[in-house]
């Protein structure tokens, strides 16, 4: 194998040219990305940096990182085409061989078909969080569409800016798709506190340019609407070279596509989760960085263990930081102990933990789910300490 | 700018230029220093940024912060008295010619 071209500049992208590297790879590493620039990280756009505005912060390596490293990078330059039988890939005149082709696309942000959408702001790439920085330089009034992780982010910033933030969800809790209707609650309380007007199972219908309309009637007033109802993957080149797809780029426990030349990772992969074996695509720094780490290791070393790092994930929104380790299904049972941590359970297996602001739990549900299954009546002795089961 | 030694496990020592502002994490990374990986950026979330402050330097870096303790106490190997994330070292004017040692395993 000689050579490998990495699709997608992201965070998952640069840890696989990376890990190829750390494992001894000595062939062409070839890093393409739409976006212009250095890679850089997406988790500040919606928190640190909409306050500092500070970019240089957010570059994952600096450019001599890729050339003491001989990654090439080939920024501003997306990719339109893979060739499977030639093992190529097309990005306007220019083509690049592979040996081994690593999907790294990500996603881009959902555009529900509501009538204005087209007026609302992102919060997806470093561009997006520069509009929206610049469009807050003055007393604002803030529609957010979306009551998941990136709206509530940028909800609780601009509050503490001191703007004014109404936020409409058409799900009846927060975060209703990764946490429990506790953690929910718990956050739902928090932006009411800080001054947010929140819209639960109320469905934006309209985008207008003074505001957004509910599906109630409900006209809400504001000078800039963010949308951030979720996200799909770019995964349409991968399925015009005829790989399965289905929420995503399709993949084994390998991170191996039916193409044993191309592999897929972090945002646009689905891949089986290794304790359910339930098809599932994670949007995480985590994610994406372990199954780089495994996808260099396979091909570097020829490893053929299967994915099975503990998923772990965090959302900062004001004072709290919440963590999630694990990975529930929308229907898990929850309890919640008396400090606030919240332990979720499918079935009789401890599926994942949720905390604010305690990442001793958070660190030791980690480590113990790392080392095998958790069962809810060994945690009920335990009376719920992590550190005892 | 001033120095930072980092010194791996191995004993290899790399000394570097770093602004003051940044971090000890950051400044590992943007000058390719192994034995680092800051998985989180800086956010306190992942422990595997782990350093151990040398002797002669404790009292300038400080204290450690609110929550790196609990982060802390789940990083790769041993903890010790001069265990520090090192996301959390923010670099002074005072901390020219900072020494810091790595652990062997991060993650
Ligand atoms: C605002 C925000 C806040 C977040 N906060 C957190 C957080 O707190 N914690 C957390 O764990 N995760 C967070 N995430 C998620 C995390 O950033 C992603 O899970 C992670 O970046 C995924 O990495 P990736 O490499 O799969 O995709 P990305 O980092 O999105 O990279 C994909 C890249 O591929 C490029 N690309 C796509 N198609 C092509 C093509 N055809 N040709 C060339 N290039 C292409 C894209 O332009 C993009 O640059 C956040 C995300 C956002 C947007
Ligand atoms: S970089 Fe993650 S805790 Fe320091």
């Amino acid at each position: 194998m000689q050579n490998v071209v990495i699709i997608g500049a992201g965070q998952g992208g640069l840890q696989a040219a990376m890990s190829l590297r750390q494992e001894g790879f000595e062939g062409a590493i070839t890093l393409i990305g739409a976006e212009k620039g250095l890679p850089y990280q997406r988790p500040p756009l919606s928190k640190a940096y909409l306050k500092t505005g500070d970019a240089d912060a957010l570059s994952l390596r600096p450019a001599s990182f890729f050339e003491k490293k001989q990654i090439t990078l080939v920024d501003g330059t997306h990719v339109e085409a893979i060739d499977r039988a030639a093992r190529r890939v097309m990005a306007g005149d220019r083509s690049f061989d592979y040996d081994h082709l690593i999907l790294a696309t990500g996603t881009r942000n959902l555009r529900p078909p509501i009538p204005g959408a087209e007026q609302a702001l992102d919060l997806r790439t470093l561009d997006d969080a520069l509009r929206l920085r610049n469009a807050l330089d003055r007393p604002m009034r803030c529609a957010v569409i979306g009551g998941g992780f990136i709206g509530l982010e940028f909800a609780a910033v601009a509050r503490a800016l001191g703007h004014e933030v109404t936020l409409a969800e058409a799900a009846p809790r927060l975060m209703a798709r990764a946490v429990s209707p506790e953690t929910s609650e718990r956050f739902l309380a928090l932006h009411r506190d800080m001054g947010s007007d929140i819209h639960l199972g109320d469905p934006v219908c309209a985008v207008r340019a003074d505001g957004i309309t509910l599906k109630s009637g409900t006209e809400i007033q504001a000078d800039l609407v963010l949308m951030a109802a979720g996200v799909v993957p770019n995964s349409e080149l991968a399925a015009s070279a005829g790989l399965a797809v289905d929420n995503g780029v399709v993949v084994d426990t390998r991170m191996l596509t039916e193409d044993p030349a191309i592999s897929a990772l972090g945002d646009c992969a689905v891949f089986p989760d290794p304790v359910t074996g339930r098809a599932v695509r994670l949007e995480s720094v985590q994610a994406a960085t372990d199954h780089a780490r495994l996808i260099a290791k396979r091909l570097v070393k020829q490893v053929d263990d299967p994915y099975g790092a503990v998923p772990w994930f965090w959302s900062d929104q004001a004072d709290c930081k919440l963590q999630i380790a694990g990975l529930a299904a929308e229907g898990d049972d929850t309890i919640l102990r008396p400090d606030g941590a919240v332990f979720r359970f499918a079935g009789d297996r401890l599926s994942a933990v949720e905390t604010v602001n305690d990442a001793k739990t958070h660190m030791q549900t980690r480590k113990r789910l790392a080392q095998g299954p958790v069962a809810r009546a060994a945690l009920e002795a335990a009376e719920f300490d992590m550190a005892q089961v | 700018m001033v120095k930072v030694t980092y010194v791996a496990a191995d004993g290899t020592r790399t000394t570097v230029d770093a602004a003051p502002g940044s971090n000890v994490m950051q400044t590992a990374l943007d000058n390719d220093v192994d034995g680092i990986v800051g998985e989180c950026g800086g956010a306190m979330m992942c422990a595997t940024c782990h350093c151990y402050v040398d002797d002669d330097w404790t009292e300038k870096t400080g204290e450690r912060h609110d929550g790196e303790d609990d982060m802390l106490d789940c990083a790769a190997d041993e903890v010790k008295e001069t265990s520090r994330l090192s996301c959390q070292i923010k670099l002074t004017e005072d901390m020219d010619g900072l020494i810091v040692h790595l652990p062997e395993e991060q993650a």
